[in-house]
């Protein structure tokens, strides 16, 4: 066991996962000599050498298409998206080729790929470097998305994203890539892709988040004093419903809180299916706690844009007096 | 300091086997055996007819769109016939010659187009990515494949087929400056057949040749007849050598004509003029390739029509195979998505003529939850 962050286990399962399986390499922005903008990948190419951590050029349509490639041909890429706001030029191949490959061929080529990419705000930084665009992903057939919230999680789940044998899109919360630190076993362990986390059981709602704003939503239940069952989402895509709607049948009641924009976020799908499965045990209509649907702003209105424990607060407040 | 030149170069061009017939014997001496020639233009031959048939298989309802190949035989057939059947043939959707050499069963192709994912269920054995439809995409696919062979130490090397068009996407620069860059052995085979759909090669690219682009990335290149199969077979051989020898990219520009409409759903008669149709008509590859082979008494017009039989018959029977393949079965398009189906996607299918209700009976009203 060893106290890590999450940059830390990532990097220990990226080291773990190479160490173990030869077909899998690193390619990114950086991601080489430099170990990485946030030091991710540090330590990776001295111990690896360049033929399995690869600086690519500066193409991040070119990063997933030639990665797409590689995994075509067998191997497991893991390639870096330096920011979440840079996934754009990336998107034709995520969508048009990673997603769609195995089932255009019937199962003929497969694409075993790992997209690793730092994702969300709250880390006073330019434009288009705080964005969470989970929803678009998760709204494309044929990925996987996963978000981490925690390093003993981020660790057990990059394990499982690659040797996954499907696109695994791995958003990593820069808020907290060394926000706290974590017991995070050395030996090898996975979460799997699909299983929601209970963080605290309770009986009075229940909360559903993933990513940086977990630590926001413990905030806000400790500070509202009541009994209330957070969960984790963990994977965003495919969605462990089954956990949210045991959950919220015992509860009666729903709060979910996102980074992202509200229209049409995971928020409005869990909205929906918690309708479809616990329209005869809702007390009170789910609510959601999310980024509004704006631009996400400069820094300097960053954290008037984020869910916070306050609005939080509000929103289970409003929501057991229902 | 005086103004000097740091580079300096030119664009050659090879040309073997004229369209009047004319064969230079310097560069075309030995290249394609007799037997060879003759196995190619007979395969010319077989592609012309699945062409046609598939065309009036569209016209007559049978097919969705479909993108003719009449014209360019020679390209996609020339790179198919020199390499390994290890190397990745990375096509667009154009190449139904050197699919079919490679041996690609034919109906794959009619089944792709006939709207069955099928078609693009490929032996992994021949090495063969499906048909691209958006343009220009699958080039990064092909530095990708040849990477990946390299990475373990094989010789085996990728071709990617585009056409002009696609030399203006962005992925295209980004394919080839990777594979410059990383030392990817790709040969990067463009199709210029002078248009994209109604858009004139000149409206991609300002420069006198597409081949010139790939100068800037450091690379190999040259222009070929891409009408000429032993001008196409010796570019090929000559960037599979150096590919093989050196692990470097190159990049062939064929030149070449869309004798067809862009696609069926296309009428080329809006954009273009019949006398420089009929121009490239007479340049096409088949005609050359038939003086070449008569000349040498290779062949002849029994020879000829005993041919055009044997691919009327084979490609009937091809047409008879696509259209009687039993019909996809509705939950199939569940079954590909990922290696095994999440519980949420085996809900829908499982529900898939009912309504999201169906997916959770719990929730259905009962006596005592019902409104009166």
């Amino acid at each position: 066991m060893a106290n890590l962050t999450l940059v830390q286990a990532i990097n220990l399962a990226l080291i773990q996962e190479m160490e173990q399986d030869d077909r899998v390499l690193v390619l990114g922005e950086d991601v080489g000599i430099n170990g990485g903008v946030f030091r991710v990948t540090e330590g990776l190419h001295k111990r690896f050498g360049g033929h399995r951590v690869v600086d690519s050029p500066l193409a991040e349509s070119g990063i997933i298409g030639t990665a797409v490639g590689l995994a075509m041909g067998g191997l497991r890429p893991v390639a870096e998206i330096q920011f979440e706001g840079f996934l754009g030029p990336a998107y034709d191949q995520i969508c048009t080729h990673a997603a769609r490959m195995r089932t255009r061929t019937r199962g003929g080529l497969t694409v075993p790929l790992t997209v690793r990419v730092p994702v969300g705000g709250g880390i006073h930084a330019p434009e288009l470097h705080s964005d969470s665009p989970e929803a678009i992903y998760t709204h494309t057939p044929g990925l996987k998305v996963v978000m981490p919230s925690s390093p003993y999680d981020a660790k057990g789940l990059l394990v499982s994203a690659i040797r996954d044998p499907d696109p695994v899109i791995f958003f990593e919360p820069k808020r907290i890539y060394r926000a706290f630190r974590e017991e995070v076993p050395e030996d090898e362990y996975t979460v799997p892709i699909g299983e929601a986390r209970i963080v605290r059981e309770g009986s009075e709602m229940t909360m559903v988040s993933w990513g940086a704003s977990v630590i926001h939503c413990m905030n806000a239940i400790e500070a509202s004093g009541r009994d209330i069952e957070l969960i984790d989402l963990r994977t965003i895509c495919p969605l462990d419903i089954d956990t949210v709607v045991t959950s919220v049948r015992k509860t009666a009641r729903a709060v979910i809180v996102h980074e992202a924009p509200l229209t049409c976020g995971i928020g409005s799908e869990l909205s929906a299916r918690i309708m479809e499965h616990c329209f005869l045990d809702l007390e009170s209509p789910v609510q959601r706690v999310a980024g509004f649907d704006v631009i996400m702003p400069y820094y300097k209105l960053e954290l008037d844009y984020l869910p916070d424990a306050d609005r939080i607060g509000k929103a289970i407040e409003e929501t057991a007096a229902y | 300091m005086p103004i000097s030149s740091v580079f300096e170069t030119k664009i050659e061009r090879i040309s073997i086997l004229d369209h009047d017939g004319s064969f230079d014997e310097s560069l075309g001496k030995g290249l394609i055996p007799d037997q060879d020639a003759v196995a190619l233009y007979r395969h010319m031959m077989l592609c012309r007819q699945f062409d046609e048939i598939a065309f009036k298989l569209q016209r007559s309802g049978r097919m969705g769109t479909y993108p003719e190949n009449r014209g360019q035989e020679a390209t996609s057939l020339g790179a198919a016939y020199v390499l390994e059947k290890s190397d990745w043939l990375v096509t667009c959707y154009r190449e139904n010659a050197g699919l079919f050499w490679r041996g690609l069963p034919m109906e794959k192709i009619l089944l792709h187009w006939m709207g069955d994912e099928r078609g693009n269920q490929i032996d992994p054995d021949l090495h063969i990515t499906p048909l691209a439809i958006p343009i220009g995409t699958q080039m990064l696919h092909a530095v990708g494949l040849a990477w990946a062979d390299k990475y373990r130490g094989e010789k085996s090397i990728s071709c990617t087929f585009f056409g002009d068009g696609a030399t203006s996407e962005g992925d295209f620069h980004e394919a080839m400056n990777f594979a410059a860059n990383l030392e990817i052995p790709t040969i990067f085979f463009c199709q210029n057949n002078g248009w994209a759909i109604s858009v004139p090669t000149k409206l991609q690219c300002s420069a006198p040749t597409i081949a010139q682009r790939a100068l800037a990335y450091g690379m190999r290149t040259i222009q070929v007849d891409g009408n000429d199969i032993f001008a196409v077979v010796k570019a090929v051989r000559d960037a599979a050598d150096h590919a093989r020898k050196t692990s470097q990219p190159s990049f062939i520009e064929a030149t070449t004509y869309r004798l067809g409409d862009h696609t069926t759903a296309d009428d080329a008669r809006r954009y273009r003029d019949s006398d420089e149709v009929e121009k490239w008509n007479q340049q096409e590859p088949m005609i050359r390739l038939r003086k070449y082979l008569e000349q040498r008494d290779l062949w002849d017009e029994s020879r000829q029509s005993e041919m055009l039989a044997k691919a009327e018959k084979v490609v009937a029977e091809v047409v008879k195979n696509a259209e009687e393949i039993e019909d996809p079965i509705q939950t199939d398009m569940f079954d590909s998505m990922y290696a095994s189906i999440p519980e949420n996607l085996k809900a829908q299918r499982r529900t898939m003529r009912t309504t999201s209700l169906g997916q959770d009976p719990s929730q259905l009203p009962t006596p005592n939850t019902a409104r009166a």
